[in-house]
């Protein structure tokens, strides 16, 4: 018992389990705030998964082709944006069941990638190393005891994910396109009848959640290390979506949900490390399946209230 | 006659997905084509992978065994109103249980082992489907959420018992072998390639399910909440019974395809195992349009083109693209207003003619 609680205490005291938490939140927040994005308005959008997927692979491609990796960061979020336009076009024009597009986008994003992963690279499973997006370097806040341990050398895209939950929030609570896309997503009759355009409302969520969840993806390809590996987002997307469950479907509340699933898994890796514990390596397992758990226990409502927009997943058809 | 024959061609339940595979096979076409590739030699080789030879049709038929539950399982879930998308844990659950279970039927005879092998795996699906089923009723969370979380939460408990409490000696993450009682017989056997039982097993659960769904009361009380749950409640029909319930059966068909994979084919568990069938249950049922019968022909279908993909890949075409295929049936099949919209013309020209 000594050891766990020695254990865990070597885990908070080190700067390493916090750079981590924020470096495996980041993915999970943007593409959190995609599914805000698209759910506010009324539509599910399950194909973050995919769209994670194709952003990544786009960021390597891009990196690759052009040696620069903000145009790669440029190929992806363009690619997730097509994808999420499918999405958006099946559900908003067709009036298509949401879900099952949603699943036909993950299918279509793991073949595309996989596939032309081997026509682009001559080789399945992973790509090229290509270069990746300069980590920022903040200089002598380095020498700062702890915190400069955490905060040097992150990726931007840290810094653009706590930014753009910011600008999510502002956009969603205090704007009037703001107000028109929560209208549209609890009662889109009666946004139509004070003449809002329902479905170019929609089409903006959607259009915005392929955005911010190809950002998540392209982190996890060009954010750090510099490479693609087949089904790379491997679940993010999935965790993404329970976190803006949990985070009642707002800007902040997914930011602090991803928070959680993001320290839940740099715990788990930071305790496999510790060396007093003498931990079989299957028990990595039992802790890698605590943030599903809490998921479950959250939607089932068992602890706290979650509440979705009220036509959330729901075709508007025009009479 | 004739009238009879154009009705049966326009039919939605037909049209609409013979039209998503002919368009998602010609699109894959054209994506050969741009890569240099002769899409006739790929569909050749494909075909000849999955019937050319007698080891390929048993591989096929193989293949087939549990991917004929999986979309009964989601089949099922949509005529309930239900989207399954959890089979995949519900099948590992099933499978690990009955693996567990059939080690320890070394002193019992075959007619009392195979029983029971295949009870356990589809009690074991069936409970894990029903946690989500329960947490709809009861507390109003989606299942797609729940089963999505529940497929992760088992892939784990998976990986942390072939890893330590249930692996098999020599360090490799796998469960120890079932008893010799517990497996299937093989019908045929060509090469390192066999037909095992379970697609028996397969056939029956086709026909159970179509008589389940079709005549029966409780099959007419899932549909009912299905299409309309608050009509079927003011007929006094119980949305919350009848919701759990289908999602049980939903997950004890899916719990028996991971049974079929142990009986049949690995005699343990691995963690392979599951692969991409609870997905591939998606595409089949909606190519089979939730008709058990549909189902099974969708299956086989599905079988046929993952089986052929292998010798597609050696004649240069990587097998991803039958993910791709995939993908588009089900958009096409998601978006069938596209569909009938570009059938529309079609049906117009047929009245003038």
């Amino acid at each position: 018992m000594n050891a766990w609680i020695q254990a865990i205490i070597n885990v908070f005291i080190n700067p390493i389990f916090y750079k981590s938490t924020l470096n495996q939140s980041t993915p999970l927040i943007l593409a959190a705030l995609g599914g805000v994005y698209s759910e506010t308005t009324g539509v599910v959008n399950i194909a973050l998964e995919g769209i994670m997927l194709i952003g990544a692979f786009g960021g390597v491609v891009g990196s690759y082709f052009t040696g620069n990796p903000w145009y790669g960061l440029a190929l992806g979020v363009l690619l997730g944006v097509a994808m999420a336009a499918l999405h958006a076009w099946a559900s908003i024009r067709y009036a298509g069941d949401q879900i099952i597009s949603g699943a036909a986008l993950i299918l279509l994003a793991q073949g595309i990638t996989g596939f032309s992963l081997v026509e682009l690279f001559g080789k399945p499973g992973s790509t090229d190393l290509v270069r990746s997006i300069p980590l920022v370097n903040l200089g002598s806040f380095e020498n700062v005891p702890f915190f400069g341990k955490i905060f040097n050398s992150l990726s931007p895209l840290v810094y653009i994910a706590f930014a753009s939950v910011a600008f999510s929030w502002f956009l969603i609570y205090k704007t009037r396109l703001g107000l028109r896309m929560r209208s549209v997503g609890n009662n889109p009759e009666a946004a139509d009848t004070l003449g809002v355009n329902v479905y170019n409302v929609r089409y903006f969520g959607v259009l915005m959640s392929g955005v911010f969840a190809s950002l998540g993806g392209a982190f996890l390809s060009i954010g750090e290390l510099g490479q693609f590996t087949e089904n790379m987002s491997n679940g993010r997307g999935f965790i993404a979506l329970a976190a803006m469950i949990i985070g009642n479907w707002s800007p902040t509340g997914a930011m602090w949900a991803s928070i959680l699933f993001g320290a839940a898994s740099a715990f788990n890796d930071q305790l496999q490390s510790q060396g007093i514990l003498h931990l079989a390596t299957n028990t990595q397992y039992l802790f890698g399946m605590i943030p599903y758990i809490i998921t479950l226990i959250v939607v089932g409502g068992l602890v706290g209230k979650s509440r979705a927009p009220s036509s959330d997943g729901i075709p508007y058809i025009k009479d | 006659m004739a009238n009879g024959l154009k009705k049966f061609y326009m039919n939605d339940k037909i049209v609409v997905p013979v039209f998503a595979v002919i368009t998602s096979l010609f699109i894959a076409a054209i994506v050969m084509i741009m890569i240099g590739k002769n899409p006739i030699v790929a569909y050749g080789a494909l075909l000849f992978g999955a019937f050319g030879t007698k080891g390929a049709l048993i591989n096929n038929l193989m293949k087939a065994t549990p991917l004929i539950l999986t979309g009964l399982s989601v089949g099922l879930g949509f005529r309930a109103g239900l989207f399954n998308i959890g089979a995949n844990g519900q099948l590992i659950i099933g499978a690990l249980l009955s693996t567990y279970i059939g080690t320890k039927m070394i002193a019992y005879p075959f007619y009392l082992s195979i029983p029971i092998m295949l009870i356990t795996g589809m009690v074991g699906g069936a409970l894990w489907a029903a946690i989500a089923g329960w947490l709809k009723v009861a507390r109003g969370a989606h299942e797609v959420i729940t089963t999505i979380m529940l497929n992760y939460v088992a892939v784990f408990i998976a990986n942390y018992v072939v890893n330590g409490p249930f692996q098999a000696p020599g360090g490799v993450p796998k469960s120890p072998e079932i008893a010799y009682s517990a497996r299937f017989p093989n019908l045929i056997t060509s090469g390192a390639t066999w037909l095992s039982a379970g697609i028996f097993v397969a056939l029956t659960a086709v026909v159970v399910v179509y008589i389940l769904i079709e005549k029966t009361k409780m099959g007419y009380e899932v549909k009912a909440v299905g299409f309309n749950p608050y009509a079927a409640e003011y007929g006094g029909i119980s949305i919350g019974r009848n919701t759990v319930m289908a999602m049980a059966i939903s997950g004890a068909l899916a719990g028996l395809a991971g049974t079929m994979q142990v009986m049949g084919l690995y005699y343990r568990y691995l963690g392979a195992l599951g692969g991409s069938m609870g997905f591939d249950g998606i595409t089949i049922a909606l190519i089979g349009q939730n008709d058990p019968i549909g189902i099974a022909f969708a299956a086989f279908l599905i079988s046929s083109i993952r089986a052929g993909s292998n010798q597609m890949q050696i004649a240069g075409v990587s097998k991803n693209i039958v993910i791709i295929i995939q993908g588009i049936i089900i958009f096409l099949v998601a978006t069938n207003r596209l569909v009938k919209t570009f059938m529309f013309w079609k049906r117009k020209e047929v009245e003038e003619a």
